[in-house]
């Protein structure tokens, strides 16, 4: 979306200073998957398999339009995944077949997280 | 996404987040098949997971009220955290990870507030996970242009004699508020005290508690 517009040395994330309406005040209990999310970043981070910049730098290069349309810890799933394969921890094709085994297993996030 | 349980909420009075409820999505499916591969992989556990998530939820704001009632009541302990809050809560106990903390002191002419405009950082390892709002375009983007107009929007309204700073974070540091003390408060016991700090007072978009309000 912003790639589209000519660089004017603020790329979309650096949001400081931008319009921007009324600050949202809802707030959502974290549910099960979003905290593991954050439990993966955290520990495939702290064993070196990528760093706080290469998780930002997915953030980052997924673009506006992703920050708009995404959760926040789907954006980080997306993230930690990309970093993860970069690092070689597994390959896209053993994430694709194990992706395509967990929506076997069943229509919910239950069904589907329980082997 | 549909959504049909508007009026569902959590025993905390917050509304589920659809996900809870809903039929498996594309990124919960992407983070079932994460974890599975990384604990496969021996790269993790699943007890290792389970583990930092009740690290994680164990942390909460009542961390940084404890620090805040003890810069108060503690000259010398204000001092380290003042120096280095890193090294000062790490000495009460709190795992603050690797990243930089640094408490900013509020006085009667300095009102300090927080903010992280690339992203959302936030001294997690001692108040827990931050709120929505803090994450939000309308916080990130205002609080660095507008502070005072981003404060009454909190409820807190300064007098033209107090300066307001304003500090952006970064991955690499994380900034907590110490609040001012409120005033008729000269006898408390710390723990006490603690209870007069909120989160918010602690991000610089709230006051502590004043002694009647408790």
């Amino acid at each position: 979306m912003t790639d589209n517009h000519p660089f004017t040395g603020q790329r979309w994330h650096d949001m400081g200073g931008g319009a921007a309406g009324t600050i949202p005040t809802g707030q959502h209990d974290f549910s099960l998957w979003e905290k593991r999310v954050d439990a993966l970043m955290i520990i495939a981070s702290s064993q070196g398999h990528f760093t706080v910049d290469g998780l930002r730098r997915v953030l980052e290069d997924m673009g506006e339009e992703a920050f708009e349309t995404m959760t926040y810890y789907e954006r980080w799933i997306a993230a930690v995944n990309q970093n993860l394969i970069e690092a070689g921890v597994y390959t896209t094709a053993e994430l694709a077949q194990r992706m395509t085994a967990v929506a076997a297993r069943g229509a919910t996030y239950g069904e589907a997280a329980s082997e | 996404m549909p959504h049909d349980h508007h009026d569902h909420l959590s025993p905390s009075g917050h509304p589920y987040r659809p996900d809870d409820d809903h039929p498996l999505t594309y990124w919960q499916q992407m983070e079932i098949a994460v974890r599975e591969l990384l604990i496969e992989k021996g790269v993790t556990t699943a007890a290792a997971i389970n583990a930092q998530i009740e690290a994680m939820d164990a942390r909460s704001p009542a961390h940084g009220a404890a620090v805040v009632a003890r810069a108060w009541t503690d000259p010398d302990f204000r001092a380290a955290l003042l120096e280095d809050a890193s090294a000062a809560t790490r000495g009460m106990g709190f795992d603050i990870g690797p990243m930089r903390l640094i408490a900013l002191e509020n006085t009667e002419h300095i009102h300090n507030i927080v903010v992280c405009t690339l992203c959302s950082c936030y001294p997690r390892n001692l108040l827990g996970l931050p709120p929505d709002w803090y994450k939000s375009r309308a916080y990130r983007s205002r609080t660095v242009k507008e502070p005072r107009k981003v404060l009454a929007e909190f409820g807190v309204t300064l007098p033209d004699t107090t300066t307001v700073h304003v500090h952006d974070s970064t991955a690499d540091m994380r900034y907590v508020v110490i609040p001012q003390r409120p005033a008729g408060t000269d006898e408390w016991h710390v723990d006490d005290l603690a209870k007069l700090v909120t989160r918010d007072s602690m991000i610089g978009t709230g006051l502590a508690k004043s002694p009647d309000a408790a």
